[in-house]
């Protein structure tokens, strides 16, 4: 994908705040035209990352180029070509829902014709005609958060950064919110999204998983978690949870060993020898198995495997095979 | 400047002043409230119940206690019969006053000798007890005259003879010498400056703790568009207070306007600029509303004892006349007495017009420069 110019472009970006390290040395490009998912834990940096592109936080050293802009330098040709909405859902709960977006409008300098028609139709698009004349304040997440990316898109942005948008919001309001960024693509437009929901994480055409302020791993959903989970995952049920995985720390032939819901996930790298071994280990420590059955990784398997994996957290070459 | 911003921020900031009706009712009664608190407070110090142990009973003791009730100071609410009553009722606070007219007053009158009165006075609160021995100072004064001069006409039996000296004493501006017209154009100036302080710092702050700041920043809105924008419908609103408040003082109160009034509109919103400037300086470099609040009565409280609204300036000590010098309010006092009591116009005023002019701008620009559109 060469032949589209970067949207976001990171050089070295690192901030930190006095001793802690928040972003540390952040490489990676972003294509015009992508959805891309930034993944990680509470504090990982995705938000600080963000906030550097969107210039309001200076990068401590390194810098970064949105849409050919310069973040340090020239912040405000960015901030008049980007949209930025945040898990805060930052609406003014005391203007109703056609107010809010007149106002954002207007701060991005669209003419009164202009901000009606364009209020108008995502009203139509994110489905809240009929609640034109409702104040912000009383409305439900979901709804909250499709005027919130309203208020950031009016302006038709060639880039909007979407953090978080959609911690504490239903599942339904959530799928109908990824419709809704799926269009953006469609027009051509950048989107950079946090989430630490992993099974959002498919919608996006690439990934970068954050930790510790580092980026330790990136590409293409599918590559993920192919590349990331070498091995086999087996998925083990059992009642014994706890038992079982004081036992399984015991298996040298067992990788990794995880919780995922009411199912142990275990990485193996020969599963005619391990699984033997982890059944003899099971019985010994008198765990009752229900299960122990091949499962195709999901990308929460391959995070774990990530985060987990020795050396998580030091300075990884960019990997290989970005789109 | 865009135009378009900066009306899309007074639109918005209109809309949530009107719809936020429990603070609208507040900012317009509070005015009201601290006004009428104020007017009643500088009432002057009349009516005071005094105790009378009038001895002489005769034409001359009353001449005498006639003289004080008509000056309205006091009220001879007790006539006692003995010396011990008069004290009891000083005692337990019912008069402030006490007055003794000895059985020789009216025979020493007549046969020339010098009679005594006494007039005792509580003085535990010295601001009515001085007026009070003023008072009877000067009615003794004035009697003594009034009989010297006819006993000098007995003697000579020719024409009333005037007085060698006549001094008229002639009070400016405000002839009755009424508190309430001193108290109440100084009280409008420092009302309107808390509640337009405050209300900036609250519409700035509000943005900042409902996190719709980190939302505006990431705009292309400029600290001026955002700060002019939030400004200008307080300004408005000030106008409101301004309007209810004078109308308040000149039709209850009696306070006249002899000046122009276009005049203080304008300079209203000079000082508006600049007490909304330090609201909205205070907002930018303090985190909280809380530490605005603290911040800004740390400044404004004692701007009023240094402004001149109570103590006049010339008895303050160089360095505090200085630091009175900073606050716009020193000069909006002087501003709004001035056209008020005085009815004195624009070239009696530029200089208190002109640095009040430049503090505002001062302020403002600070403020405007030190907002910041990041958040680090």
């Amino acid at each position: 994908m060469s032949d589209r110019p970067a949207a976001v472009r990171a050089r070295d970006l690192t901030r930190t705040f006095g001793a802690f390290v928040a972003v540390d040395h952040l490489n990676f490009e972003i294509p015009s035209g992508a959805v891309w998912g930034f993944l990680g834990p509470n504090g990982a940096g995705k938000s600080t990352t963000i906030r550097m592109l969107c210039g309001i936080l200076s990068p401590t050293a390194g810098g970064a180029d949105v849409l050919g802009y310069d973040v340090a330098r020239d912040p405000e040709a960015i901030k008049a070509r980007i949209g930025y909405m945040s898990q805060r859902f930052s609406l003014y709960d005391d203007l109703t829902v056609d107010e809010n977006l007149a106002f954002f409008a207007g701060v991005y300098g669209l003419s009164r014709p202009e901000a009606r028609d364009r209020s108008a139709e995502w009203i139509a698009r994110a489905d809240l005609r009929g609640r034109e004349r409702t104040l912000a304040g009383t409305l439900s997440g979901g709804w909250k958060q499709r005027l919130a990316l309203g208020c950031a898109v009016l302006h038709r942005p060639r880039m909007v950064f979407l953090d978080e948008p959609t911690s504490g919001v239903d599942p339904v309001s959530r799928r109908e919110f990824w419709d809704l960024i799926g269009q953006f693509a469609e027009d051509g437009v950048t989107v950079m999204v946090t989430t630490h929901y992993m099974d959002e994480a498919e919608h996006c055409d690439t990934l970068a998983f954050i930790f510790g302020g580092r980026i330790i791993a990136m590409g293409t959903p599918d590559e993920i978690e192919r590349r990331e989970m070498s091995g086999a995952l087996f998925e083990i049920m059992t009642a014994q949870y706890g038992m079982a995985l004081d036992a399984l720390s015991h298996v040298p032939e067992v990788h990794e060993a995880a919780l995922f819901g009411r199912a142990i996930h275990v990485t193996v790298q020969d599963p005619d020898t391990a699984i033997p071994a982890i059944r003899k280990a099971l019985a010994d420590r008198g765990v009752l198995v229900d299960t122990v059955r091949p499962v195709a990784p999901s990308l929460e398997d391959a995070f774990v495997s990530l985060v987990e994996r020795p050396g998580a957290g030091t300075p990884q070459a960019p990997a290989e095979g970005r789109p | 400047m865009n135009r378009r911003r900066l009306f899309a921020v007074i639109r918005k900031e209109v809309i949530q002043i009107l719809r936020d009706r429990r603070t609208l009712i507040s900012v317009i009664t509070l005015p009201i409230v601290q006004l009428m608190l104020y007017g009643y407070l500088s009432n002057d110090i009349t009516h005071i119940a005094t105790a009378v142990f009038d001895e002489s009973h005769t034409l001359e003791s009353r001449t005498l206690l006639n003289a004080f009730t008509n000056t309205t100071y006091v009220d001879l609410d007790y006539y006692t019969s003995t010396f011990d009553q008069v004290r009891r009722l000083i005692d337990g606070g019912q008069a402030k006053i006490g007055i003794w007219i000895p059985p020789d007053y009216a025979s020493r009158l007549r046969s020339g000798r010098t009679a005594q009165v006494e007039v005792i006075v509580d003085a535990s609160e010295p601001t009515s007890a001085r007026t009070v021995l003023g008072i009877a100072s000067e009615i003794g004064q004035e009697l003594s005259t009034q009989l010297v001069i006819q006993q000098t006409q007995r003697l000579t039996g020719g024409a009333p003879s005037a007085l060698p000296i006549d001094v008229r004493a002639r009070a400016w501006y405000n002839p009755t010498l009424e508190n309430v017209n001193f108290l109440v154009p100084g009280t409008i100036a420092i009302v309107l400056m808390f509640v337009t302080t405050f209300q900036a710092i609250i519409v700035i702050v509000r943005e900042r703790e409902l996190g719709t700041m980190e939302q505006l920043v990431v705009t292309p809105i400029t600290a001026l568009e955002l700060m002019l924008g939030k400004v200008i419908p307080l300004v408005g609103l000030g106008y409101v207070q301004i309007t209810l408040t004078l109308f308040l003082a000149s039709a209850w109160f009696h306070v006249p306007i002899k000046g122009s009034l276009l005049l203080l509109y304008a300079m209203s919103l000079v000082f508006f600029f600049s007490t909304l400037g330090i609201g909205a300086l205070v907002s930018t470099v303090s985190k909280t509303f809380q530490q605005a609040a603290q911040m800004t009565q740390l400044i404004l409280l004692p701007g009023i004892l240094l402004s001149g609204f109570i103590f006049p300036r010339e008895s303050l000590p160089r360095a505090l006349q200085i630091l009175g010098s900073i606050m716009p309010l020193t000069y909006f006092v002087t501003i709004i007495r001035g056209i008020m009591i005085k009815g004195v116009g624009f070239p009696d005023l530029w200089r208190q017009i002109v640095p009040m002019m430049v503090i505002g701008i001062v302020v403002f620009a600070a403020a405007i420069s030190r907002f910041q559109k990041r958040v680090d």
